[in-house]
């Protein structure tokens, strides 16, 4: 009984709520004139509508492994060593075309299914940036310099393989925590298919929208300029633009062109900014906590970090 | 959250993201290109908001027989509270649809005229009198090409008007790569018949002549050329606004 007037809340919540916002559209869209805000509602917006189809095609090709795929072919088509799975799994990522919030829930449909955590982190990893429509990007916004396509597949293979061989040292199962979804196994096939789609959208949307909010206001608050006075500085303009990445959360499909603009400062500080994007940012760290719990993020967001700046650095020394 | 305004959330999510792909509203916020999956992904939301909705609406038979209720309890205690957030983006796109990044945005970031391409080549511009020009072909032929193709010829250049650094106005467009959050201004100084008193994000037509002298942007240092204007036209604003 209390479950059902409970149940009837929501809903009504939701009526009460959309009927308000219909009515007070115009005194909510007076609000956000004022031209920064209005900036800042845009480039939310649009950070939205970039990342949605990449979402949704992530969830349902998750609700895909989470239904239709049997546990026993991850078994056969990763090395049976987990130190073998991690460089497959990374490599694999090259024929997952997209940008990173798609990977996200991929990642935690394979850990589901019984794949090794630290292959299928090392894929979440690997995936967004060295799929073919990410280094074709990369190339046509460097037209100079063909060698930052190479630079930045390897490092950010380097580094998605280090964090994967790092999680089999040091990495502790229960730090990961799936949320709970409906059991799927009582489900029809077809029930259980659009229950996890439904849930993954709802979970990783969500936090994806608070990513999206934070991406934002970097976006419109901190001014160009300060960047600029960094940029003739070898230490922090690495750290600068390390920074950035996160905090910019640009889809890994654009961030070359981002980086191609800031044309002041080194191609090694660049490099960073391209391997650090697609691994850690503002929108993937508010997702992974979402699908993996906050334990998991808290550790895994800093050493990937740090990984992905020491793998690009590394990389930079030999190839730039 | 239970599975009915859930539904109801990814209708809405759904209805909103289908509507922005089919509609020019999408040209606000993304690259044309992305139409297509906006169209297919918002389908899916829907379809995804459908099933929910049928499934729980059904009668209880099925659910009822498997599952007894504390288990259905337990599991509405779990759903997500972080999908209420979906609602932000169905209101931005259904009820604010805020404009493409304008004369502020412009003036937060430098002019995206960094690099030359080594290996560019600049082909005649087309016939016409004048002839229409996008921002970044005019200003890369004047700033990497020393303007040799743009000589004796009058362009036709069309952006919306942003306050410069001397109070003058300036041309500007913006350039997307992917989203309205990579966006980065393209900007041409104005000299000659200058569009002056027009409110930021007028948009124009301005036909003039390339002369030689550029100047820099004062947030990234890089080259800002001129167009001496002959003429110009307010216009409304284009359908795709960004280049």
């Amino acid at each position: 009984m209390i479950a059902a007037a409970r149940r009837a809340g929501s809903v009504e919540v939701l009526a009460v709520l959309l009927v308000a916002l219909v009515v007070l559209r115009n005194p909510l869209a007076g609000l956000l004139t004022a031209a920064g805000l209005e900036t800042w509602t845009t480039v939310f917006v649009s950070v939205l509508v970039q990342a949605v189809p990449f979402l949704v095609f992530g969830v349902v090709l998750s609700a895909v492994i989470a239904v239709y795929v049997p546990r026993s072919f991850w078994a056969k088509a990763l090395p049976r060593h987990p130190a073998l799975a991690v460089p497959a799994a990374s490599v694999a990522g090259v024929v997952l075309p997209g940008c990173e919030c798609g990977s996200v829930p991929i990642a935690g449909a394979l850990i589901r299914r019984g794949v090794t955590p630290a292959a299928a982190l090392a894929f979440l990893l690997a995936a967004p940036a060295v799929n073919p429509i990410v280094l074709t990007a990369t190339a046509v916004a460097f037209p100079a310099n063909p060698e930052m396509v190479v630079a930045r597949a390897a490092a950010s293979l380097l580094a998605a393989m280090a964090m994967g061989w790092l999680w089999l040292r040091l990495g502790r199962a229960d730090w990961i925590k799936l949320p709970h979804r409906p059991d799927l196994d009582e489900m029809s096939r077809g029930q259980a298919f659009w229950a996890a789609t439904r849930h993954d959208v709802m979970h990783a949307g969500g936090f994806l929208v608070l990513g999206a909010a934070a991406a934002a206001t970097i976006n419109v608050a901190v001014p160009d300029r300060w960047l600029q006075t960094l940029a003739g500085h070898a230490v922090l303009s690495v750290l600068a633009l390390a920074a950035l990445a996160v905090l910019l959360s640009i889809c890994s499909e654009a961030d070359a062109f981002v980086a191609a603009s800031l044309s002041q400062f080194s191609l090694t500080s660049r490099l960073v900014f391209l391997v650090v994007g697609p691994m850690v940012d503002l929108k993937l760290i508010a997702m992974q906590t979402g699908v993996f719990g906050r334990g998991f993020s808290a550790r895994f967001a800093p050493a990937t970090f740090a990984a992905a700046v020491l793998a690009a650095l590394g990389v930079a020394a030999v190839a730039l | 959250m239970n599975r009915q305004a859930q539904g109801v959330i990814l209708l809405l999510l759904g209805g909103a993201i289908v509507k922005a792909g089919i509609t020019d509203l999408s040209l606000r916020y993304v690259k044309e290109g992305l139409r297509p999956f906006l169209v297919a992904a918002g389908l899916l939301l829907v379809a995804a908001a459908v099933m929910t909705l049928w499934y729980d609406l059904r009668p209880a038979r099925a659910t009822a027989a498997s599952s007894p209720s504390p288990q259905d309890g337990d599991d509405h205690h779990h759903e997500p509270r972080v999908g209420w957030l979906l609602l932000l983006p169905v209101l931005g796109l259904l009820l604010v649809a805020p404009p493409a990044l304008g004369s502020d945005a412009a003036g937060r970031s430098g002019s995206v005229l960094a690099a030359a391409p080594s290996d560019a080549v600049y082909p005649a511009l087309p016939p016409g009198d004048p002839v229409p020009v996008s921002l970044l072909d005019y200003a890369s032929r004047a700033v990497f090409d020393e303007g040799r193709t743009l000589r004796d010829r009058t362009v036709r250049l069309t952006g919306f008007v942003a306050p410069g650094r001397d109070g003058q106005p300036m041309l500007v467009r913006m350039v997307l790569s992917c989203c309205a959050a990579d966006g980065r201004p393209i900007k041409v100084a104005l000299t000659g018949d200058v569009p002056s008193g027009l409110p930021p994000d007028t948009w124009v037509h301005a036909d003039g002549t390339w002369v030689a002298r550029t100047a820099a942007d004062e947030i990234n240092q890089a080259a800002v050329p001129y167009l001496e204007v002959r003429s110009w036209q307010r216009i409304t604003a284009p359908r795709q606004q960004y280049e």
